[in-house]
């Protein structure tokens, strides 16, 4: 149970700010390690962009549509068996766009044998990328972009480099401009051995997670915005909560490396060489989602787990993030993602542009939000005929929606590009005891990126405590 | 510490990892991420439980001499020798 603001002691060894996955993940490894840590958290719930709704006895899950393989072994580690063995496969992966529609695991294996049947790749072309990707490294050369890459291999294959990149497009927000290794090693993660979600959905995995984070000792304290990360002759003294101090000898935010720099911390704390390279990260873009509630007692067909779906004649970076894209994901979410509650609910993700919500007035907003339920529910329709009278409830979020729920700089769902890896991996040794953690670099996104991320920021963390 | 202190110590610690390691035909001369399929994750967590039980600083760059059992005994002997 979260502890109430007016209990907290007035000193801990480390402050997490914010609980994102990798907030989590830093809080509890730290106090596994026999750290005092307290984790503020302003939204009433812990997650960060982990998290889900209820609506009508419906719950939809926001970013529950698959990880790769690596969790299971991720959250043995790092979190406990109970985490790791409600981790289950997702086998039906589907695409459908004028070019190709087709039906995958999403592996290694599966796709070799797709690029050669349905592509007619030649097999050694085949095995040459899959050794190029799984050879990427975060601190490879980083000139050559997702788009050469896929030239390299797939010359004016342009049906073959959307098989390749929409997914990831989806996963992490990247585009064929960005470097080939955010691309590489993400791919090469899901192509391990598929794709994988989490039995129970989101708010199970939240709670399983906070109930470790008890047994470690973690004080949390939620509906505690913090208004300010305090920093004395460069070195991190604590954080200002409701107009009261609370000390620490390390702080960690989890609030977005643009946000930590720009709103909670001041500016004149920092080197004019350091902040001239951070205030050139540029935040990756949002998402708009539409979620859908079939009627209790209602059923809808097996469709597939994740459609990737598309009317676009070819893959296009730009064109995916229209706001009047023709590019969607759908998430099925099917009795067996809540084993105890017979419901169906439909997510559908479109990646997208926070200027394109941002300045829109009241009635337009609303009237847009009801055009983007309209044309997502027409695309469902055609997978699903007829589930247009079996739903009881819709929704859309915007950028808008993220923003203000996350408080990410420019609602951001996939953090920074790659110049903000850096940026965070060194802000501890511009502020003493300061740390960053959250998706930043594109590798270091999606469930798996922040929760490993956050094991990586404990290590520093630690190091630091014990010096 | 002896040598043969601190190889069990290593090997205690890769157990904890990995619960399912095999160190049956284990060469101490051979790279441990090869034989036991460690990835950068897992030698991580060996440095963080070495600062955890001794108190021992690795810095980043000294992370290579932890690639096999032996070079993590060479490595590690003149820092636990009094542990």
């Amino acid at each position: 149970m979260p502890v109430p603001f007016a209990l907290l002691a007035e000193h801990y060894d480390v402050i997490v700010v914010g609980s994102g996955l990798g907030g989590l993940t830093t809080a509890n490894r730290l106090a596994y390690c026999g750290h005092k840590v307290l984790l503020l958290e302003y939204h009433h719930r812990l997650g960060g962009l982990a998290t889900w709704f209820k609506r009508r006895g419906h719950i939809f899950d926001i970013s529950l549509h698959g990880f790769p393989y690596g969790m299971l072994k991720t959250c043995k580690k790092y979190w406990n068996n109970a985490i790791m063995s409600s981790i289950v496969q997702l086998k039906n992966i589907v695409f459908d766009n004028p070019q190709f529609s087709l039906r995958t695991t999403f592996d290694k294996e599966d796709f070799t044998r797709l690029l050669q049947s349905h592509f007619k790749i030649s097999g050694k072309t085949i095995e040459r990328f899959f050794m190029a990707v799984a050879g990427m490294n975060f601190y490879d050369d980083q000139t050559m972009t997702t788009r050469e890459l896929f030239n390299n291999f797939f010359p004016g294959r342009s049906d073959v480099h959307r098989l390749l990149m929409e997914p990831i497009t989806y996963a992490n927000g990247s585009t064929l401009d960005d470097p080939a290794i955010t691309y590489g090693i993400v791919f090469s993660n899901f192509m391990n051995k598929g794709v994988y979600t989490f039995e129970g959905g989101t708010d199970r995995l939240i709670g399983l997670m906070t109930e470790e984070l008890e047994k470690n000792g973690v004080t949390i304290c939620t509906n505690s915005k913090v208004d300010k990360i305090i920093i004395e002759k460069g070195r991190v003294r604590g954080v200002e909560v409701f107009g009261k101090t609370i000390t620490a000898k390390a702080v960690v935010s989890n609030s977005g490396i643009t946000n930590t720099i720009k709103n909670l911390t001041d500016r004149e704390a920092y080197s004019d060489g350091f902040l001239e390279k951070a205030d050139k990260i540029r935040v990756n873009t949002s998402s708009c989602q539409v979620y859908f509630g079939i009627r209790e007692m209602e059923t809808i067909n097996d469709v597939g787990d994740l459609l990737f779906t598309s009317s676009a004649p070819e893959f296009d970076s730009d064109e995916l993030l229209d706001k009047y894209s023709h590019s969607k994901t759908f998430s099925l979410y099917y009795p067996k993602t809540r084993p105890d509650q017979n419901r169906y609910t439909v997510v559908a993700s479109m990646n997208s542009r926070y200027e394109d919500w941002a300045h829109l007035d009241e009635s337009n907003y609303q009237n847009e939000k009801q055009l983007l339920i309209d044309r997502t529910l027409a695309d469902l329709e055609r997978y699903l005929p007829g589930v247009k009278g079996k739903i009881d409830w819709m929704e859309a979020a915007t950028p808008r929606t993220f923003n203000s729920y996350t408080l990410h700089t420019k609602g951001t769902s996939f953090g920074t590009k790659f110049e903000g890896l850096n940026i965070s991996r060194s802000i501890f040794k511009e502020i003493a005891g300061l740390f960053h953690v959250g998706s930043v670099g594109i590798i270091m996104s999606g469930w798996l990126g922040a929760i490993n991320y956050g094991v990586i920021v404990s290590n520093d963390v630690d190091s630091f405590l014990r010096s | 510490m002896t040598n043969e202190d601190i190889k069990n110590l290593i090997l205690e610690i890769i157990k904890d990892i990995d619960d399912e390691a095999d160190f049956e035909s284990h060469d101490p001369d051979k790279a441990l991420r090869e034989q036991l399929e460690l990835d950068s994750m897992d030698f991580l967590d060996i440095v963080m439980e070495l600062r955890k039980r001794h108190k021992l600083q690795i810095p980043e760059e000294d992370y290579p001499h932890l690639a096999t059992l032996n070079s993590c005994v060479r490595y590690l002997q003149p820092l636990l020798k009094d542990a």
